[in-house]
């Protein structure tokens, strides 16, 4: 076996930029850096197989900014394990320089000031530029798409996700898995899965009525590269009917099914496979334990948790790489396969840095066409923000902390609720806030508000349920979201608790009362899993209060308080 | 009305069992296990149980049990009012022994399959199947 030092030839993109610097003036340090487009492609090409992953794109078509998570707490064995380590932690745990274009990228803090100095991310037009040159240095290479594509624009929504299906279309992916794209619903999804000109993937999508393995979705695919036969297998979303509405897509069921996805291995191995690659949409954690259990899968690509990670991790003789979200990253591994096994690999995480890498002219044009029907309406200012607005963290993001606002004032309750996703991107203090800025955190196929009455001891229920699904330590229980976001109301929670036993300190913010738990509630929510939800959109609601607010500006919220982190 | 000392205790028990341990495993398991097995001892090996980690809907679970050259294969869900869901008798010339079917969970709780073996022994296996009201993905 080889060792893991020899076997790891990783870089990271241009960590070695910036010398000393001292917080707060690491925007100006950025700026100074003259970061260029052939430091972040620079990659000896290796081996004789490349692949290309990207995932949970989100619908982001366009340059973004996204500010990765603050809190993102492991439990049991994967307590202080990568991809729970964030800031600092992170940066020594890389050797990334404080202020560097690394920095920037992969940690959270400092992001306003950092953000002015490197601008945006992502853009499909600049991922289309790295992949370009990819396939220049390796003209077969695979490209894989993890899923979550689909969803989370204004366009996506309005269009049912044709907009990204004809993007992406031209990026020319060779295989893809899924998870959000369900939620338009298994008619609109079978209708394009039967167009779509390359493998739409999942081992694990089956058939509700007979438990067998859907038709549509094929479990993998092989592809010959580089004299070696190459099989990709695909994992969608395990838990789909229940973190989203399972109305939507009745014929399906999913789940992890690992015995299933051991004799895909088997089998694929049994029809000549040398390279074993799975295109995940499980969450880290889940792909973590799945390596320890599954046998013989050379490459996880993971997705779903939206994590970045600059070096490949580890398990037994597979290694995981997780590629982040929202278009921010693109990874490239080249691997060297010979006599049937994986011999060693090369691996390179690209930041997107939107005004680093040229734009595909022809890209560019294709995304634009997408757009120009909805010109007007994406462009139309809303309101301003004084805060940083962002999304990721377990407990709450300033986004949400808004959107629990809106929901309290304009829907008339004591408490609010808003889910724990993970997409959407982020608002720089001094920003205007678009339309598109809203439905980018807002957009979905069940976004209804509901109002109703809860008791203190069902609130409680709620998030004791929620809890489980993030802070179980087994990551088979696991969902891969964060926390329920709440407003109006304060609580404790330990993370090392069992279910039931986690939340305490329930507190009604308004008054300063302990939750009782035989009081009615009034709760005001949304993305409602429950079929027949009623209420306004919820993009109306945020946009009815942003425009009564004029600018934003949020005290940060101390209302969680978390024990056994 | 009057309780002995003795009645008082027995329900003081049987509702702390009932608080505490809402959808565990609870005596009447043990019991129908012991009925099954005669009180012979449990390998772990020599039966598979397959069950989703968390059930999409808890109305319907599919379960599939198997036991390579088991007689008979026992299927419980411990924690619903009824816990016995099936056992299934496998003849000489039965091609596999193995079976599926869909279970109706009250709630979070484990399911329990016990194989009598060929030869005559036992092996029991359990799954956690998580009842969640679900509703938060990333």
């Amino acid at each position: 076996m080889i060792s893991r030092r020899d076997f790891l030839q990783v870089s990271m993109a241009a960590s070695a930029l910036v010398g000393a610097s001292g917080f707060g003036n690491w925007g100006r340090l950025a700026a100074q850096q003259a970061l260029t487009q052939d430091q972040l492609l620079q990659f000896d090409t290796f081996g004789n197989v490349s692949l290309i992953h990207i995932t949970d794109i989100h619908a982001q078509m366009k340059p973004i900014f996204f500010r990765e998570p603050e809190i993102n707490l492991g439990v049991g064995e994967n307590k202080g394990e990568v991809p729970h380590v964030t800031g600092a932690d992170f940066r020594k745990l890389y050797g990334i320089e404080d202020g560097s274009p690394s920095h920037y990228a992969l940690t959270y803090d400092d992001f306003t000031s950092l953000a002015k100095g490197y601008g945006r991310v992502g853009g499909l037009d600049r991922v289309a530029t790295v992949v370009n040159a990819i396939r220049a240095d390796r003209p077969d290479a695979i490209l894989l798409d993890g899923g979550d594509t689909w969803h989370g624009s204004y366009t996506c929504l309005k269009t049912q996700g044709q907009d990204m299906v004809n993007v992406m279309n031209a990026l020319k992916p060779d295989a893809m898995t899924f998870h959000w794209e369900f939620t338009l619903g298994s008619e609109r999804v079978n209708e394009i899965v039967e167009s779509l000109p390359f493998a739409a993937l999942g081992q694990n999508i089956f058939d509700a009525e007979w438990d067998e393995p859907a038709e549509l979705f094929k479990p993998y695919q092989f592809f010959e590269r580089g004299g070696v036969k190459v099989a990709v297998i695909g994992q969608a979303f395990p838990y789909m009917p229940i973190a989203n509405p399972g109305w939507m897509f009745p014929e399906y069921s999913f789940g992890i099914r690992d015995e299933h996805m051991q004799e895909m291995v088997d089998e694929v191995r049994g029809m000549g496979a040398e390279l074993v690659v799975c295109l995940s949409h499980n969450g880290f954690d889940v792909d973590k334990k799945m390596a320890g259990i599954v046998k013989g899968i050379d490459v996880i690509l993971s997705g779903h948790t939206h994590d970045a990670l600059p070096e490949p991790v580890l398990v037994g003789e597979t290694i995981i790489v997780a590629s982040g979200s929202n278009g921010k990253f693109v990874s490239r591994v080249d691997l060297d396969v010979r006599d049937g096994r994986m011999m060693g690999f090369r691996h390179k995480l690209i930041p997107i840095f939107s005004d680093v890498i040229a734009p595909d002219p022809q890209m560019t044009a294709l995304i634009d066409e997408q757009r120009a029907p909805y010109k007007a309406e994406l462009e139309e200012v809303i309101g301003k923000t004084d805060s940083l607005l962002y999304r990721r963290g377990n407990f709450n993001g300033s986004w949400d902390d808004l959107i629990c606002d809106a929901l309290i004032s304009e829907r008339e309750a004591d408490i609010a609720m808003s889910p724990g996703v993970r997409w959407g991107p982020s608002i720089l203090p001094g920003q205007e806030i678009t339309r598109e800025d809203l439905f980018n955190v807002t957009s979905m196929t069940y976004g209804k508000a509901y109002r109703s009455e809860m008791t203190g001891e069902f609130i409680k229920v709620i998030l004791e349920d929620v809890a489980d699904n993030i802070f179980n330590p087994d990551p088979y229980y696991q969902q891969g979201g964060d926390m329920v976001r709440i407003g109006g109301m304060a609580y404790r929670i330990d993370i090392t608790k069992p279910q039931g036993e986690r939340i305490s300190e329930m507190t009604l913010l308004k008054t300063g009362e302990a939750i009782d738990p035989a009081k009615n509630y009034v709760v005001a929510g949304w993305a409602s899993v429950n079929e027949a939800t009623e209420g306004p959109q919820i993009w109306d609601v945020v946009e009815n209060h942003i425009r009564k607010q004029g600018t934003i500006e949020l005290a940060p919220n101390t209302s969680v308080k978390v024990v056994g982190a | 009305m009057q309780f002995t000392r003795r009645e008082t205790l027995a329900m003081g028990a049987g509702a702390a069992l009932m608080t505490v341990l809402p959808f565990r495993a609870n005596a009447a398991v043990d019991d129908l296990i012991a009925e099954f097995t005669g009180g012979a001892e449990l390998a772990e090996a020599g039966v598979e149980l397959t069950a989703p980690e968390i059930a999409e809907n808890g109305n319907t679970v599919p379960v599939e049990v198997s036991a390579p050259g088991a007689t008979a294969i026992m299927l419980l869900a411990a924690g619903n009012p009824t816990p016995p869901v099936a056992t299934f008798n496998f003849g000489p010339l039965a091609a596999s022994q193995s079976a599926s079917t869909r279970i109706r969970l009250a709630g979070t709780q484990d399911v329990v399959a016990i194989a009598k073996l060929a030869d005559g022994s036992f092996a029991r296996q359990s799954k956690t199947v998580k009842v969640t009201i679900g509703g938060c993905g990333g």
